[in-house]
C-alpha cells in the first residue's frame, strides 16, 4: 500500500513536468509578446523594453524557465496582469463560488440518475427503456448552451421563480436562491449522459453468473438488484464519479458566465479575453496538479471499496 | 451424373470482409439506415452551400428588422407613441443656418450617388434576424461551417491519434514511453482548461478553432489505437509479412491499420459529435467563428439577446437543425459501432 503510494506520487513527477513545460512553451512561443500586451497600446518603444527587461524576458528561455519553475515550486505566482490581484487571492475566494455551484449538481446529477438507470437496465428493451434511450439520445445533441438560455428565460424572466443572475457574500443565500437555478439546468443536462452510462454498468452485472444463482436460490427480485447487483455496480459507479471530481474545481464555466457567478471557471475564460497569461498558466499547472492527485485518491479508493482489487 | 474435374483449383470460399458483413449488419439496422439518410441529406445540403447554389447571400438584408415567421403573419405596425408627428412646413431657419448655404451642393452631390432601393419583405420561411437577413439561410450557412469544422477537427485529432498509437503499440520502447508520458501530460490537465490556453495563445478563427480541438482531441484515439496495435503486432499475419520482408511501416500501415481501422472510424465518429458541439460553445464565448461568418454557435449567442425581445426564431432554426444533425449523427455512429464489433453491441 505505502510502496504503491509512493510510486504513484514518484510518477507524477514527470508528468508534472511535462504539463509545466506545455505551458511554458506554448505561451513563450505561440502566445503573444508579453511585454507588448502588459505595455498597452499607447506603449512606446522604452517602455516595451523596460517591461521585458523587467520581466526577464531578455535571458534566455532556460533562465525563464528557471524562474517559472520557482515560481511553481514556491506558490508564488504574482499578481494578475489585467487586475494587479495576486494569484493566491484570485484562486482563494473564486473557488469556493464554483464549490457552491458545482458540488450540489454532482450530487443531484448522481441521485436522479442512478435510479432511472437501475430501473431501465432492470427492464431491458422494454418500451420504458427505449424511451428513455431515445429522450436522452435527444437531449444530449441539443447544445447546453440552448438549455440555459431557455431556461434563464422562462424560469428567471418570464415566470419570476429565481433571479436571473447573481450572487451574494453569505453561502446560505447563495445555496438558497442563486444556486437553484443553475443546479437544474445542470442537472437536466448532466442527468442524460450520467444515465447511460450507469445503465451500461447495471445491465454488465446483470449479465453475470451470480445474478442467476442469487435468482435460483429463490431470492426476491428486490434482494438481488438492491443487494447484489447494486452493491458491484458500486464499483464503477464510484469510480466514474471519482473521475469526474477534477471537472468540479474548474466549474461548469458556462453557467458561471451566464448566471455571473464570480467562480474560477469564469475567471479563466475572463482570462483568455484578456490576455492575462498568468492567471491562465497557474490555472492550468494546479489543476492538473489536483486532478492527478484525486485521481489516485480515486483508486486508492476502488481499493477499499472492492477487496478484490490488488494495488501494484 | 459426371464427374467433372474442375480444370482451374476450385475457387477458395472466400469468407466475408470485414466491411461487407458489417454493412450487411448496418442496412439491417432500421434506425442507423434513417440517421444516415439524414446525414447524407445535410452533406448534399452543405455541398449546394459550399459551392454556392443555396445561402450565398445570406448576408443579404432581405426583409424587415426581425422579421416573423411566414405562420406567424407580419408584425402590426408599431405604435409610434403619443407625440404627435407635427405637420406643415418646416421653419424657415436659412438666415440664421451656418450650414445652410451647402444644401444645395449635397443635395446635388447626393442625386449622383445610386441608392438601391430594396424592397424588404415582411416576412420570412423562418423569420429574420436582427439586420433582416433569412434565417434560414443563415442555419443552412451555419451547418456547413459547423459540421465542416467539427469534421475537420476530428479528422486532425484521429490522424495524430493514430499515427502516435501506431508507433507507441507497434515500435514500443522508448518511443512507447516518451508518448505515454506525453499522454498523461495531455489527460493530466481538464479538458477546456486546455482548450482555453491553447485559444488564449492561437487567437480565433475557424482554422484556430480545428487546430485547438485537434490538438487536444487526440488521447482517445491515442489510447485505443495503442491498444489495438499491441495486440496485433505479435499476430501471425504480421510475423508472417515480417517473414516475407515486409518493412515495419508497411507491417504497420498495410497490414495492421487496415485491421484496426473500424476501431478508428468509431472513435471518429464519436469525436464529430463532441467537436461539433465544442465549436458550438467556442464561437459562442467568442472563442471560434468570427463575426463575418455564421455558425450554428453564433446563431445562438445571437439568438440569446433576441429572444428577451421576444423573437424566437432563430434560436429555433439553430437548435433544430443541430439537434437533427447531431442525433442522427450519433444514432447513426452508434449503428456504425454496433455494425463494426458486435461484442460492444448495447454497451454504452
Amino acid at each position: 500500500m505505502w510502496a504503491y503510494l509512493i510510486r504513484r506520487l514518484w510518477q507524477m513527477v514527470p508528468t508534472l513536468i511535462g504539463v509545466v513545460m506545455l505551458v511554458f512553451f506554448l505561451f513563450k512561443y505561440f502566445g503573444a509578446d508579453p511585454a507588448v500586451i502588459l505595455g498597452g497600446l499607447n506603449a512606446t518603444q522604452e517602455q516595451v523594453a523596460a517591461i521585458t527587461a523587467q520581466l526577464g524576458l531578455d535571458k534566455p528561455w532556460y533562465v525563464q524557465l528557471g524562474i517559472y519553475l520557482k515560481q511553481i515550486i514556491t506558490f508564488d505566482w504574482g499578481r494578475s496582469w489585467a487586475t494587479n490581484e495576486s494569484l493566491a487571492n484570485l484562486f482563494g475566494t473564486r473557488l469556493p463560488a464554483t464549490l457552491t455551484v458545482m458540488v450540489p449538481i454532482l450530487i443531484l446529477d448522481t441521485l436522479v440518475a442512478l435510479p432511472i438507470a437501475m430501473w431501465v437496465a432492470y427492464r431491458r428493451g422494454s418500451l420504458s427503456d427505449r424511451t428513455i434511450m431515445v429522450i436522452t439520445t435527444v437531449a444530449l445533441s441539443i447544445s447546453f448552451l440552448v438549455y440555459i438560455i431557455i431556461g434563464q428565460y422562462v424560469f428567471a424572466f418570464q415566470l419570476g421563480w429565481f433571479p436571473v443572475q447573481g450572487w451574494s457574500d453569505s453561502t446560505l443565500t447563495n445555496l438558497l436562491t442563486y444556486v437553484p437555478l443553475p443546479a437544474l439546468l445542470a442537472v437536466i443536462v448532466g442527468v442524460s449522459p450520467q444515465t447511460r452510462l450507469y445503465r451500461s454498468f447495471f445491465l454488465d452485472e446483470l449479465g453475470h453468473d451470480y445474478v442467476r444463482t442469487a435468482r435460483a436460490k429463490g431470492m426476491t427480485e428486490d434482494t438481488v438488484l438492491f443487494k447484489h447487483v447494486l452493491r458491484n455496480a458500486m464499483i464503477p459507479l464510484l469510480t466514474n464519479i471519482g473521475y469526474s471530481l477534477p471537472g468540479i474545481f474548474v466549474g461548469s464555466f458556462l453557467i458561471e458566465i451566464f448566471f455571473s457567478i464570480p467562480g474560477l471557471g469564469r475567471e479563466v475564460y475572463l482570462a483568455v479575453n484578456r490576455g492575462d497569461y498568468p492567471v491562465i498558466q497557474a490555472a492550468t499547472v494546479y489543476l492538473a496538479m489536483l486532478t492527478m492527485l484525486i485521481n489516485l485518491a480515486t483508486d486508492l479508493l476502488y481499493k477499499l471499496v472492492d477487496p478484490r482489487v490488488v494495488l501494484k | 451424373m459426371t464427374a467433372v474435374l474442375p480444370m482451374a483449383p476450385a475457387k477458395v470460399a472466400h469468407s466475408e470482409g470485414v466491411w461487407r458483413t458489417a454493412w450487411r449488419r448496418f442496412r439491417n439496422d432500421r434506425v442507423g439506415m434513417v440517421s444516415l439518410l439524414i446525414v447524407a441529406a445535410f452533406l448534399v445540403l452543405i455541398a449546394l452551400s459550399a459551392t454556392g447554389l443555396v445561402a450565398r447571400h445570406w448576408q443579404a438584408e432581405v426583409g424587415v428588422p426581425n422579421a416573423p415567421p411566414t405562420v406567424l403573419g407580419p408584425r402590426p405596425p408599431e405604435d409610434l407613441g403619443a407625440i404627435e408627428v407635427p405637420k406643415g412646413p418646416n421653419v424657415d431657419l436659412s438666415d440664421i443656418d451656418p450650414l445652410a448655404p451647402r444644401y444645395k451642393e449635397w443635395a446635388e452631390r447626393a442625386a449622383q450617388m445610386k441608392t438601391q432601393e430594396t424592397q424588404r419583405v415582411d416576412t420570412l420561411p423562418f423569420g429574420g434576424d436582427r439586420l433582416g437577413r433569412d434565417v434560414l439561410s443563415k442555419a443552412i450557412k451555419g451547418s456547413e461551417i459547423s459540421i465542416f469544422v467539427g469534421v475537420l477537427a476530428a479528422a486532425l485529432a484521429t490522424l495524430i491519434g493514430t499515427l502516435f498509437g501506431a508507433a507507441a503499440g507497434f515500435i514500443g520502447k522508448r518511443i512507447d514511453d516518451f508518448l505515454e508520458w506525453l499522454y498523461n501530460v495531455f489527460n493530466a490537465v481538464p479538458d477546456i482548461l486546455l482548450i482555453f490556453a491553447f485559444a488564449a495563445v492561437f487567437g480565433r478563427g475557424i482554422g484556430t478553432v480545428v487546430l485547438i480541438l485537434g490538438l487536444t482531441g487526440w488521447a482517445g484515439v491515442y489510447r485505443q489505437v495503442r491498444a489495438e496495435f499491441i495486440k496485433h503486432r505479435n499476430r501471425e499475419y504480421v510475423r508472417a509479412a515480417e517473414a516475407i520482408g515486409a518493412s515495419a511501416s508497411s507491417r504497420m500501415f498495410r497490414h495492421i491499420l487496415p485491421n484496426v481501422s473500424h476501431v478508428i472510424l468509431v472513435r471518429l465518429s464519436l469525436l464529430v459529435v463532441g467537436f461539433i458541439k465544442a465549436e458550438v460553445i467556442l464561437s459562442y464565448l467568442g472563442l471560434g467563428v468570427p463575426v463575418d461568418q455564421v455558425s450554428w454557435g453564433t446563431m445562438l449567442s445571437e439568438a440569446q439577446a433576441e429572444l428577451i425581445l421576444g423573437y424566437w426564431w432563430q434560436l429555433a432554426a439553430a437548435t433544430l437543425f443541430m439537434a437533427v444533425f447531431v442525433t442522427a449523427f450519433s444514432l447513426m455512429a452508434d449503428a456504425w459501432r454496433d455494425a463494426l464489433d458486435p461484442k460492444l453491441r448495447g454497451a454504452d
